[in-house]
């Protein structure tokens, strides 16, 4: 068999390059992390020509190979290290044709690289329209290269494309510009010294810190001695480094380009002058906010309530037609409903992609952020920050994982932490329960009632607390991030289908297989802590309960029955532990037991009370009724009154009780150090802010 | 007072002047801010900033700090 050959895709974003990695591997593609840094990596298997395949490696998009993210650095450092194990046998650069000027920088510092380079000129359908007309043979001359003119929309050139990369030992590897001749004495010294060396490469070694980070110069050949210029002096070399790259590149173009303005239309700026009004462009942005938000909702809530009878039918089989014992309420109480905990959510969060990634492939989301970057940038965060805080409102899950289009390491950890805090949709059961309880059903100004008031103002809550912290955040976290806000602003494009698919198969496995083990595991660990009990009270209790209750019917008695193993199992126990510690809040050890295990997910708790007040339904009115009845042991009483109330719906705006969260933090930050921080800094300010609402209202 | 993009008034056009280099994040100067080169201001975002401009073919959005550091001419 022939050997793999290795591709890396490379080019600026906005240039349809996932459209051009799409189109190369279709499903065969896989997206991981790169080892230690939450760089997104994909990888897909090309089939070629001739029974050869290629493995090709889509790198983050960058707009030079002067780093100034953790993205751009992860391609130079791949395109400097000739024994990386995915360095490329040939670069494919990928450029649009609107923007070729700006796309063919980075092609001229890859080709300095001495690698073989083909440079794919995307989007070609649409020159005609543009009135753009290029001389190839031409171009490739002056490139010292091949090009594959494609067209991701229709389909076109990828053959082109494959037949070059078959035929990659071909093409030549010599540069197309002397970049670097504006300081001939200084680049002949380092020439001297490292003779074996390619300059250009040396160069980006040298330059490296001056935009991004310390690198170890020493394995890589160079002597502190040799850096005898001061960073300023480095970035004024570098900005003549970009000035020779333009001027070649103008002139090039100018010899084999020819642009026919007349035919250049005005679609662009039509519509950015309506969706970047001052009024109609927010107002156009908030309606479309409020589709997804009733599309994440609405339309998810008929999937998910199949999901949910599908495992609860799942689980009834199993318990009926195997015999009772540990190992069946294992699976059934345990690890079917760990599963469904996770698949539950795939709705939400491909509804939720989908939008995503069809206002991003049309160019809608580089208006958004740009028409509220000066509203974010109040809090620490920017324009890009907007778009996963909004996603938090129906699930953490999917807008953790919607920050990362955010290059900035410092706002996209802040924006991490905070999102949690915007009232999530699994809060709504448990506000539901506790705001009919202590809240009266009356009415102020003749339509608003004060329930409706009082979970509106929950939803503000969440709101500007995730901003405060996002303020508080930006101002305690010291790290070092260099700031620069350059956006670009895409042309429009209709969204392709394929594209938006792949987008939403992919999140959507990366959150079933990043987040679903750990929230198996727990709940796994959770069903162990409720199912078993440290006394013979818990194994016994079937007798216990007969004896107590001599006259009652077979259906009370396995409702209280439950409820009696609930309160002695090593999770009532720990209740009871916790009562002290709760007891300030208002709460008795029954609300102790709801609040720890939904410390797994918040709509829990509603379950959970249910089964500790051994109501046999989960329907609403009756949880409500038994609840109402419900007396304070220490102060006597309604246990459920308005201060205790209050206390509780603050603890659940705030406290961190979400696994599959914590999960897909960790995934995405990389490190546990993060989801551990959440967890208490959220869950201790809860329990302060809910102290001090019991303790003043009661 | 020099006139910087930050004093472009919409659909103004000018030309880039002379860089300071240190207060210009490199990455803009890569995508095509340099001095000669044409630059129009095509939208602004309330209050000002950022500024949405064309710089050298590409459409870029910009904050206003920046803005004011990049010297023009204005045509």
């Amino acid at each position: 068999m022939a050997k793999q050959i290795k591709v890396s895709l490379i080019g600026n974003p906005n240039t349809g390059k996932t459209s051009v990695f799409n189109l190369l591997t279709g499903l065969n593609q896989q997206v991981g992390n790169y080892p230690g840094i939450t760089v997104e990596k994909k990888e897909g298997i090309c089939k070629l020509p001739r029974g050869i395949k290629a493995h090709i490696l889509d790198l983050p998009g960058t707009y030079s190979l002067n780093a100034s993210s953790l993205d751009e650095n992860v391609v130079i450092e791949l395109l400097l290290n000739k024994k990386d194990k995915d360095f490329p046998d040939v670069a494919v650069v990928v450029s649009d044709i609107e923007n070729i000027k700006r796309n063919l920088l980075l092609y001229t510092q890859i080709k300095d690289l001495e690698i073989p380079v083909i440079l794919v000129i995307n989007m070609a359908d649409r020159m005609e329209k543009k009135g753009i007309s290029l001389n190839i043979p031409l171009l490739e001359e002056k490139l010292r290269t091949k090009i594959a003119l494609v067209s991701a929309r229709k389909n076109q050139g990828i053959d082109k494309l494959k037949k070059l990369i078959v035929s990659y030992n071909t093409l030549p590897t010599s540069p197309c510009v002397d970049a670097l001749t504006f300081e001939p004495e200084y680049f002949d010294r380092l020439k001297r010294i490292f003779p074996n060396q390619s300059i250009y490469k040396l160069w980006l070694v040298i330059t490296q810190d001056v935009n991004f980070r310390k690198v170890e110069k020493n394995s890589k050949g160079i002597t502190p001695d040799f850096e005898i210029k001061t960073e300023s002096e480095l970035k004024r070399l570098q900005q003549k480094e970009a000035i020779k790259r333009y001027q070649f590149i103008n002139n090039t173009l100018k010899e084999t380009m020819v642009v026919d303005q007349n035919k250049a239309t005005g679609v662009r700026a039509k519509l950015d002058r309506i969706l970047t009004h001052g009024v109609w462009g927010y107002l156009i942005f908030f309606s479309i906010l409020l589709l997804i938000f009733q599309a994440i909702y609405d339309w998810s809530s008929y999937p998910m309530d199949l999901i949910d009878q599908g495992f609860a039918g799942l689980s009834e089989v199993i318990q009926v037609n195997l015999p009772d014992g540990p190992f069946v309420s294992l699976i059934t109480d345990g690890i079917i409903p760990g599963l469904g905990g996770i698949v539950i959510f795939i709705p939400q969060i491909a509804i939720l992609f989908m939008f995503i990634s069809i206002l991003e492939e049309s160019g809608y989301m580089s208006r958004v952020v740009f028409l509220m970057d000066r509203l974010m940038r109040k809090f620490g965060l920017s324009g890009k920050s907007v778009v996963p805080l909004i996603s938090g409102t129906a699930c953490a899950i999917p807008a953790v994982m919607a920050t990362r289009n955010i290059e900035n390491w410092k706002e996209r950890l802040i924006t991490i932490l905070v999102v949690p805090f915007t009232t999530c949709s699994a809060r709504l059961p448990v506000y539901l329960i506790i705001i009919a309880l202590v809240i009266p059903d009356t009415k102020v100004a003749g339509f608003l009632s004060y329930q409706s008031l009082t979970l509106m103002l929950l939803y503000i809550i969440g709101f500007v607390t995730a901003l405060g912290g996002a303020w508080l955040l930006n101002r305690m976290l010291k790290m070092k991030s260099k700031h620069y806000f350059v956006i670009e602003m895409p042309g429009y494009k209709v969204p392709l289908f394929k594209n938006v698919f792949i987008n939403v198969i992919e999140k959507t496995k990366a959150f079933i297989f990043g987040a679903g083990k750990i929230i198996l595991a727990i709940s796994i660990i959770l069903w162990g802590l409720a199912s078993f009990g440290p006394t013979q009270n818990f194994n016994k209790a079937e007798t216990i309960v007969a004896e107590q209750y001599p006259n009652i019917s077979s259906e009370n008695l396995e409702t209280k029955v439950a409820s009696y193993k609930l309160e002695h199992s090593f999770i009532g126990y720990a209740g009871k532990a916790i009562e002290p510690i709760v007891a300030p809040l208002g709460y008795d050890w029954k609300i102790g037991i709801g609040i720890l295990s939904s410390f797994v997910a918040r709509e829990v708790f509603v379950g959970t009370l249910a089964t500790i007040y051994s109501v046999g339904s989960e329907e609403e009115a009756t949880i409500k009724d038994r609840m109402a009845a419900e007396i304070n042991p220490v102060l006597g009483g309604p246990l459920f009154n308005f201060a205790t109330g209050i206390s509780l719906l603050l603890f659940y705006a705030f406290a961190m009780q979400c696994a599959s969260t914590l999960a897909i933090v960790k995934k995405e930050t990389n490190s546990w150090k993060w989801p551990v921080i959440q967890l208490f800094f959220m869950s201790g300010f809860a329990y302060i802010v809910a102290l001090i609402a019991y303790q003043f209202l009661k | 007072m020099k006139t910087t993009i930050a004093s472009l008034k919409k659909g103004q056009k000018a030309i880039i002047q002379e860089i300071t280099t240190d207060r210009i994040p490199l990455k803009l100067l890569e995508m095509g801010c340099l001095p000669g080169n044409q630059v129009e201001l095509l939208l602004t975002a309330p209050f000002q900033c950022p500024m949405y401009l064309t710089i050298n073919d590409s459409h870029l959005a910009i904050r206003k700090e920046v803005a004011e550091q990049i010297e023009v001419r204005i045509l």
